[in-house]
C-alpha cells in the first residue's frame, strides 16, 4: 500500500460545557474525540463504526476542520491542517469532500442540480465558465443520473437520486479523499445497494480514499478495506474488515458483531448473542480506565484503573484491551 | 380460529395530487401467540395496514375503502366507538418507531404509563401505580420506583422504548403491533429490545405483528413473514421457507441486495428503477416495471396471491405458471 494520504495523530476534539446565562461557568467537557490516531492510504476504504454518541461524526468533522481540533494533528499529504491558516485550510479542503446522511437536508431545496454542482466549480475556479455545463453533465453521468435532469430541483428526485447528487457534488473538485457520514442509513435496502455499488466503483475508478461512517456492520464489512471501531471517543479495534468483523478481538467489537441480526433464520435462532447491559456511558463523565468496563463481560479490577492503549494484536490488527491475551 | 383476520383491506389517501392507494387489497391472519413479520420498503403500505386496523389514520385524507379486520368476532373497521374503545389499547396494543416523539414530554412516566389501566380497568390509582411499577420492572428498568416519577426526557432512547413497551403491555393485550420499534436504536440496544419483546411474548402468550424493513430482525423473531410491495402482499411464508426458498422475484431481489448475504466486495444486486406511483392505475403486477423476468402479460394481468405449497403463497403469475 502506498504512503498515507491522511494521517491523524492523537487527535482530540473536546467541547466545553458551560452553565449559567450571564456568568458562564465551566461545567466540564465533552470528550467527543479523545486521542485518535489513524492513517488512510490513497484508494483505501476505511470503515468507521460505533454506536450513536461514540464520536464518529465529530471525528469526520474534525478531519474536515469543520470543528476546531483541541489537540493532535491532522496531516493531509504533508500539510498540517490543525496549524494552517484559514486560507490554507480552505485551499486544502477541495481535496477532502463530505457526503452526509440525509440527502433531504444536505441539498439546498432552492438550487437546481445544475446550481448545486456548478457552485464548487465556480468557487474554486476549476474550469472556465463556458465549460461548467459540460463538466456538470459529466459529473451527473459519473453518478448515474441523466444530464437532462440538470434543471430540476431536489424535491423532484427520490432519496437515492438525491444521494447521487450529493456524491456528484463531492466529486466535483476531484478530491483525493471523501468522508461519507452514514450515506446509506436513510435509504431503503434496494437503493442502499445502488449507492454502495456506486461508491465502491468510484473509489476504484478514481483511486479515491474513502472514510465510510456507518452503524450497520454488514454494510461496512462489504465496502471497507479496513475497519476502525470507536467507543466513547476512542478507537478500540482497528484492522482489516474481514478480520475485525468475522473474528473480532475486543469485547466491545464482539458484542457489536453479535448484536447484528443476520438474515439467516437457522443461525439466528441457535447462536449465542452477547446482549450488553445498559446504554453507552456519557462522554461528559466517562468511566475510569477502559471506558467499556461497566458493560464488559470480561472486566476486572485492572480495567478500571488505566486506559488501555491501542496495541498491536497481530500482524494487521490493533486492539485496546488489557485482557486481550486472556479472553 | 385466528385471532385477527384481515380481508381485502383497501386504504387510500385523498390528496390534491390524486388518490393514493396505500393499501390495495391486503388479506392476512394472525393466530394466537404467533409472530407475524411484515417486511417492505418505505411506501409499501406496511405501516398504513396496521394504522388502519388500529383506527389511527386521520380521516380525511385517509379513507378505508373496503375490507374487514375481524378481531375475536368483532370487525374493528366497522364496530361502534364503544366496542372499539374496549379493544384498542386494551386487547390490541401498539408500539411505535420513535420513542422520542411517542411519549408525552409534559407528563411524568407514571401518569402516561398507568393511563391505559385507569381507562380500561376498574382500579384505584394506587393499585394502578403498583401495577405500573411491576410493568417497568418487567421490562428491565432498574430503580423503577424512583424512575417512574421522572419525565421522558430523563430517559435514554432504549429506556424510552422500554417504557413504551411497558405501557403497551400493561393491560396484557392479546395482540401487539410493533411498528419498526428498533429502527431508531443502536444495534446493541436493538438486541436488548428484541430479546425483551421475545420474553414478554413468552410470558403473556400474546401474538405480535412486527413491521420492519430489516430482514435480519425478522429472521430471528418471526414465525411467519409477509413481504409487501406497493400496497400489496407479494409473498407470504413461514420464515425459513421465505429465507431459503423465496419464489417471488421481488423477495429474491431484496435478499440479493443485502450486503450481509453477499460475498465481500462483490457487486450488490440492485433493483432497477423506483417503486410505482400508487396514484396511477396498476392493472398488472406492481413490481412488473422493475422485474427482470417481466413479460408484456405481467403489466396487464392482475397478479393474485395464490398458495404454492400449504402456507406459502406468492403473487407472481410467471412463477405460478411454472415459467420461472
Amino acid at each position: 500500500m502506498s504512503a498515507p494520504i491522511l494521517q491523524l495523530t492523537d487527535v482530540k476534539t473536546h467541547f466545553p460545557l458551560t452553565r449559567g446565562f450571564i456568568l458562564k461557568r465551566s461545567a466540564g467537557t465533552v470528550k467527543a474525540v479523545d486521542g485518535v490516531s489513524l492513517s488512510i492510504a490513497r484508494g483505501e476504504v476505511l470503515g468507521l463504526v460505533g454506536e450513536s454518541g461514540c464520536g464518529k461524526s465529530t471525528l469526520a468533522r474534525t478531519i474536515m476542520q469543520l470543528v476546531p481540533t483541541t489537540a493532535g494533528t491532522v496531516v493531509l499529504e504533508g500539510k498540517n491542517l490543525t496549524t494552517g491558516s484559514i486560507a490554507e485550510v480552505r485551499d486544502v479542503r477541495r481535496d477532502m469532500q463530505m457526503v452526509f446522511q440525509d440527502p433531504y437536508a444536505s441539498l439546498n431545496p432552492r438550487m437546481t442540480v445544475f446550481d448545486t454542482l456548478a457552485e464548487p466549480l465556480r468557487v474554486h475556479e476549476v474550469c472556465a465558465a463556458a465549460d461548467v455545463p459540460a463538466r456538470v453533465a459529466e459529473l451527473m453521468q459519473l453518478v448515474g443520473l441523466a444530464p437532462r435532469f440538470m434543471q430540476k430541483y431536489p424535491h423532484e428526485f427520490s432519496g437515492g437520486q438525491r444521494q447521487r447528487i450529493a456524491i456528484a457534488r463531492a466529486l466535483a473538485l476531484e478530491p483525493k479523499i471523501i468522508i461519507a457520514d452514514e450515506p446509506v442509513s436513510a435509504l431503503d435496502v434496494s437503493i442502499q445497494a445502488q449507492i454502495l455499488n456506486l461508491l465502491s466503483q468510484l473509489c476504484r475508478k478514481m483511486n479515491l480514499a474513502l472514510i465510510f461512517i456507518a452503524h450497520d456492520l454488514s454494510v461496512v464489512k462489504h465496502i471497507s478495506d479496513r475497519v476502525a471501531v470507536m467507543y466513547l471517543g476512542k478507537i478500540v479495534e482497528l484492522g482489516p474488515a474481514l478480520d475485525v468483523i468475522d473474528r473480532p478481538l475486543h469485547p466491545y467489537t464482539r458484542a457489536l458483531v453479535s448484536a447484528i441480526p443476520t438474515p439467516n433464520p437457522d443461525t439466528e435462532r441457535t447462536r449465542q448473542r452477547i446482549v450488553l447491559p445498559g446504554d453507552p456511558p456519557s462522554p461528559i463523565n466517562p468511566p475510569s480506565g477502559c471506558a467499556f468496563h461497566p458493560r464488559c463481560p470480561h472486566a476486572m479490577e485492572k480495567c478500571k484503573i488505566a486506559v488501555p492503549p491501542l496495541t498491536r494484536a497481530d500482524a494487521t490488527r490493533e486492539v485496546a484491551c488489557v485482557r486481550l491475551g486472556e479472553i | 380460529m385466528p385471532l385477527l383476520t384481515v380481508t381485502d383491506l383497501r386504504t387510500s389517501f385523498y390528496t390534491r395530487s390524486g388518490v393514493y392507494r396505500a393499501v390495495d387489497g391486503v388479506s392476512f391472519s394472525v393466530e394466537r401467540g404467533e409472530t407475524l413479520g411484515i417486511v417492505g420498503e418505505s411506501g409499501s403500505g406496511k405501516s398504513v395496514t396496521c394504522y388502519s386496523i388500529m383506527g389511527l389514520l386521520p380521516v380525511p385524507p385517509a379513507r378505508i375503502e373496503a375490507g374487514s379486520a375481524i378481531f375475536d368476532g368483532v370487525d374493528l373497521l366497522k364496530c361502534t366507538p364503544a366496542q372499539s374503545r374496549s379493544i384498542r389499547g386494551k386487547r390490541v396494543a401498539m408500539i411505535f418507531q420513535d420513542p422520542m416523539t411517542s411519549l408525552n414530554p409534559y407528563l411524568r412516566v407514571s401518569e402516561q404509563l398507568i393511563e391505559p389501566l385507569l381507562i380500561h380497568e376498574k382500579i384505584s390509582k394506587a393499585a394502578a401505580l403498583k401495577r405500573g411499577l411491576e410493568a417497568l420492572e418487567a421490562v428491565g428498568i432498574n430503580d423503577a420506583s424512583r424512575r417512574i416519577h421522572l419525565y421522558p426526557h430523563e430517559f435514554s432512547g432504549g429506556m424510552r422504548q422500554r417504557v413504551m413497551i411497558a405501557m403497551a403491555l400493561i393491560t396484557k393485550p392479546e395482540l401487539l403491533i410493533a411498528d419498526e420499534p428498533t429502527t431508531a436504536l443502536d444495534v446493541t440496544v436493538q438486541a436488548q429490545i428484541l430479546e425483551l419483546i421475545k420474553k414478554m411474548q413468552r410470558d403473556l402468550g400474546m401474538a405480535v405483528i412486527f413491521i420492519t424493513h430489516d430482514l435480519g430482525v425478522v429472521s430471528g423473531l418471526c414465525d411467519r413473514v409477509q413481504v409487501m410491495y406497493a400496497g400489496r402482499i407479494v409473498e407470504t411464508a413461514d420464515t425459513r421457507t421465505l429465507f431459503y426458498s423465496p419464489l417471488h422475484p421481488y423477495t429474491r431481489a431484496l435478499q440479493r441486495s443485502i450486503p450481509a448475504l453477499q460475498s465481500k466486495g462483490a457487486e450488490l444486486y440492485t433493483i432497477r428503477g423506483l417503486p410505482p406511483d400508487v396514484s396511477k392505475p396498476l392493472p398488472g403486477c406492481a413490481f412488473a416495471a422493475r422485474c427482470e423476468f417481466a413479460t408484456a402479460r405481467c403489466t396487464t394481468t392482475p397478479a393474485v396471491l395464490a398458495p404454492a405449497t400449504p402456507g406459502h403463497a406468492h403473487a407472481c403469475t410467471r412463477v405460478q405458471a411454472g415459467e420461472l
